[in-house]
């Protein structure tokens, strides 16, 4: 087609400023200019305390949508994270108030279980979509009741509370007066992913797999292989953010979470990561889950109404996707 | 020509940093069957979407039937009486034949039922009329790529079209079909329909054109009588040079031992099995029609799809595969005939579609090397003379035989010892087309073996060591070089549907 075979006269370096501009700043810019509007227009919007409660806020969703941007990246959706968040704070509750262990014992046990539990459901979500070719969306909405009813069975429909003081006190804790320690944790699961994606051939073949399974396939490779291991990441941050959780509630509940995997989603999406797989990054999900709070914040502070407070979210979100095909018609012509 | 039926006045089309067209002047007279020839990117596709109301001219005025016609969507194109059938199927697949022939108006009943009855009778006579005898109740997704051209064919056919633009319609086809949709084109033609023919063959347009009009990097070159022009005319017009011989068959490279061989290959209980081999540093041609179980055998060979029984060896030795990745271990590599839905990444950039086939050369302990990537892929971009703005542009926006050439190059990079190659040069233009075969040669040289699935015969003709026939599943003969006729190669692809 002839129309394509040319390439628009933009210098090579000036089109890569341009992409990044396009691809990676956008969300950025957009929420720059949020924070500032709801600073000029929201009281109290503009102070540290402010600030430190939105990094409280974000942390969970920040860790859910991480492993979520594996996920979307390879193609697939992952609905199961916010009932297997809750099966892991009941899991990591329950290991964590056995009295026959020393607190440091029982956390990193609580620690372990919960990455395990959250492991495990993740690997049957790949598993059972890729051997019997099923849609991710529907297995993992099998996943998202299965792990529901199992966190009530373990937990024997009850909330678990009396988590050692030490954890407690631990997820209170903040560090230099402005960095909230589960806030730290978030970041350092979005830094690793980051750093996954990047540079190594594992984060390649996740962009890969997400752009064109078949060829991949044809290429010599296993696309299932690369499916499982990004639902199993999936799963393993759902037992992360269920440490998170416990921190910052001190109780492991069995209707924990609910509605969590909608909210990562939309995390994922507003950062630029297509649906369709193969394109985004997991900073664009950082940026994503702190547009999604900033946004909360500053219109419950402006006192719009907890009614009205989702449409203005949910028109949000529409309004990312509908960017996001503007964006890939700007890059197109950029490259 | 007094009479034309669509006339184009110094019509011309800009894209962002390129022109598509420009000053093109032309005039079609009614009743003729009109030729376009050009490479890729000489401006054809522009030129039609101009009359399908895809695009708009940015200058010059068209007239069809003595009024100006500015179509601004494809339905206003219809509504003048121009059909145009696109090189890319545009079918729905999980719809009947039927439905898909007259979904622009279902036949109805009362209250907008749709009349079945109807519906199906009128599309048994347009598949008649394009030779296609298959139940219109068939949903499209189980016809093969042949016949989805054909329906797309019948379907332009269902309106009572002046003007019918046929763009690469036999891209697909395999010479017998041709021959169809030509007696079709004729038939069209002695109704007095227009036609305006792109094609890629130059040996074909001879037998149906009137004219032709050859278009070279969005200008006009030339509008011709066909008659007295030869293919070197053609070709000279289009490249403004003369191609001496398009495939430069290498007499000095001599086969040597088998580099694989296949026996008693099976897909299913169904089909039957075959054998054959091919040596170091040969080129083994498999021709066959479309469907006739070329591309079946080379995707269970290559693990692509699931085996009942047979062995597979390479230098000797008999290997197991069970998925593309165990061939790839053995070396072998596919070049696929659906280069855009199996071979690329195409929304990645050259040089991570080069890569994939073996990233652990350009990584260590699992973090990838960005620099020793781009330095591999910059060669094999030079090496293979790829046409790109630079490593990191998207494949997408590359030209077909420069994608094509990208799917070689990654199999290149991984280093292969056979080479299965299925339909190299479809949809590919001349001039890439010649690197290629050039591309082939050297690998040949290299005494890799070559296996070459093409519907083109005078392609595997002039490529080939020796080919191959299948007929309905069967491999029914093999012809060395120095027996090649058409003729032959065509009634072995036949042997097996003529039997009682």
């Amino acid at each position: 087609m002839s129309e394509t075979t040319v390439s628009a006269p933009v210098s090579p370096g000036r089109a890569k400023f341009l992409r990044f501009l396009v691809r990676d700043a956008g969300v950025l810019l957009a929420l720059v200019l949020i924070t500032l509007f709801f600073s000029a227009t929201a009281p109290y919007f503009a102070s540290s305390g402010n600030a430190l409660k939105i990094f409280v806020q974000i942390a969970i969703n920040t860790v859910l949508a991480a492993g979520m941007t594996f996920v979307i990246l390879t193609g697939g959706i992952d609905l199961s994270v916010g009932s297997v968040l809750a099966l892991c704070t009941v899991v990591g509750a329950t290991v964590m108030i056995d009295e026959s262990l020393s607190p440091a014992v029982a956390i990193t046990l609580a620690l372990l279980a919960c990455m395990a539990t959250g492991a495990v459901c993740g690997f049957l979500n790949g598993w059972i979509s890729t051997r019997w070719k099923i849609p991710s969306f529907i297995v993992t909405l099998g996943m998202l009741n299965m792990a529901s009813g199992a966190a009530r069975v373990v937990s024997d429909n009850s909330t678990i509370t009396g988590l050692p003081q030490s954890f407690v006190d631990f997820g209170n804790l903040i560090i230099g007066d402005f960095l909230p320690s589960i806030f730290l944790v978030a970041v350092l699961v979005i830094a690793a992913g980051w750093f996954v994606l990047r540079f190594t051939v594992f984060g390649r073949m996740i962009f890969a797999v997400g752009t064109n399974d078949e060829a991949v396939r044809l290429s010599g490779h296993n696309p299932d292989f690369y499916k499982v291991a990004a639902f199993t990441i999936s799963g393993l941050t759902a037992g992360i953010a269920a440490m998170v959780y416990l921190l910052r509630l001190n109780i492991g509940s069995p209707i924990a979470g609910v509605g969590y995997e909608l909210n990562a989603i939309a995390a994922v999406i507003i950062g630029g990561t297509s649906l369709s797989g193969g394109k985004g990054s997991i900073i664009g999900t950082l940026v994503g889950a702190c547009i999604l709070q900033v946004l909360s914040t500053g219109l419950q502070l402006l006192g719009v109404g907890d009614n009205f407070k989702p449409i203005v979210i949910g028109l949000v979100i529409v309004l990312a996707v509908i960017l996001d095909a503007y964006r890939e018609r700007l890059l197109r012509k950029i490259r | 020509m007094n009479d034309a039926i669509l006339s184009l006045e110094g019509v011309g089309k800009i894209f962002p940093g390129a022109v598509a067209l420009s000053d093109v002047s032309l005039s079609i007279a009614r009743g003729e069957t009109h030729i376009i020839l050009g490479e890729n990117g000489a401006g054809k596709s522009t030129l039609i979407k101009l009359l399908a109301g895809i695009y708009q001219p940015d200058s010059g005025r068209i007239a069809f039937n003595g009024q100006s016609y500015q179509p601004k969507t494809p339905h206003d194109a219809q509504q003048s009486g121009i059909r145009i059938v696109h090189q890319e199927l545009n079918l729905l697949p999980y719809l009947s034949i039927a439905e898909n022939l007259m979904l622009e108006s279902l036949p109805r009943r009362a209250f907008g039922i749709v009349d079945r009855k109807a519906l199906n009778s009128r599309a048994v006579a347009l598949l008649t009329e394009v030779g296609l005898d298959i139940d219109p109740r068939t949903r499209v997704e189980a016809l093969g790529v042949a016949q989805m051209q054909l329906v797309e064919i019948a379907k332009a056919l269902s309106y009572d079209s002046k003007l019918l633009v046929l763009d690469e319609p036999t891209a697909t086809l395999t010479p017998p079909e041709i021959e169809r949709l030509f007696s079709i084109i004729k038939r069209l033609k002695a109704k007095g329909v227009t036609i305006i023919y792109i094609s890629h063959r130059l040996h074909e347009v001879f037998e149906i054109g009137d004219r032709v009009t050859v278009l070279r990097n969005g200008r006009l070159v030339a509008t011709r009588d066909l008659r007295g022009l030869t293919v070197p005319d053609l070709v000279r017009m289009m490249i403004g040079r003369d191609i001496a011989d398009e495939y430069g068959f290498d007499a000095s490279i001599v086969p040597g031992k088998v580099a694989l061989s296949v026996a008693n290959l099976k897909r299913d209980a169904a089909t039957p099995d075959i054998s054959f081999a091919v040596r170091h540093g040969e080129i083994l041609g498999v021709a066959g029609l479309v469907g006739s179980g070329r591309t079946e055998a080379m995707r269970v060979l290559f693990g692509a799809d699931p085996k009942l029984d047979g062995v597979v060896e390479i230098d000797g030795k008999p290997v197991a595969i069970a998925a593309p990745k165990d061939a790839v271990r053995h070396g072998l590599s596919l070049l696929t005939e659906d280069r855009k839905g199996q071979g690329l990444l195409l929304d990645m950039p050259v040089d991570k579609n080069i890569t994939i086939t073996d990233l652990s050369k350009v990584s260590h302990n699992g973090l990838l090397n960005r620099r020793a990537e781009a330095a591999a892929a910059n060669d094999l971009v030079g090496q293979l003379r790829i046409k790109a703005s630079s490593i990191e542009q998207a494949v997408r926006n590359l030209s077909g035989g420069n994608q094509q050439k990208v799917v070689l190059a990654k199999w290149l990079f991984r280093g292969t010892s056979t080479l299965i190659l299925d339909e190299p040069t479809r949809g590919v233009d001349i001039g890439a087309r010649r690197e290629i075969y050039q591309l082939l040669w050297m690998v040949a040289a290299q005494q890799k073996g070559i296996i070459m699935v093409s519907s083109d015969l005078p392609e595997l003709m002039g490529m080939c060591h020796r080919i191959i026939v299948f007929s309905k599943n069967r491999i029914v003969g093999e012809v060395p070089r120095s027996d090649f006729d058409q003729e032959r190669i065509l009634s072995l692809a036949y042997q097996e549907y003529v039997r009682p």
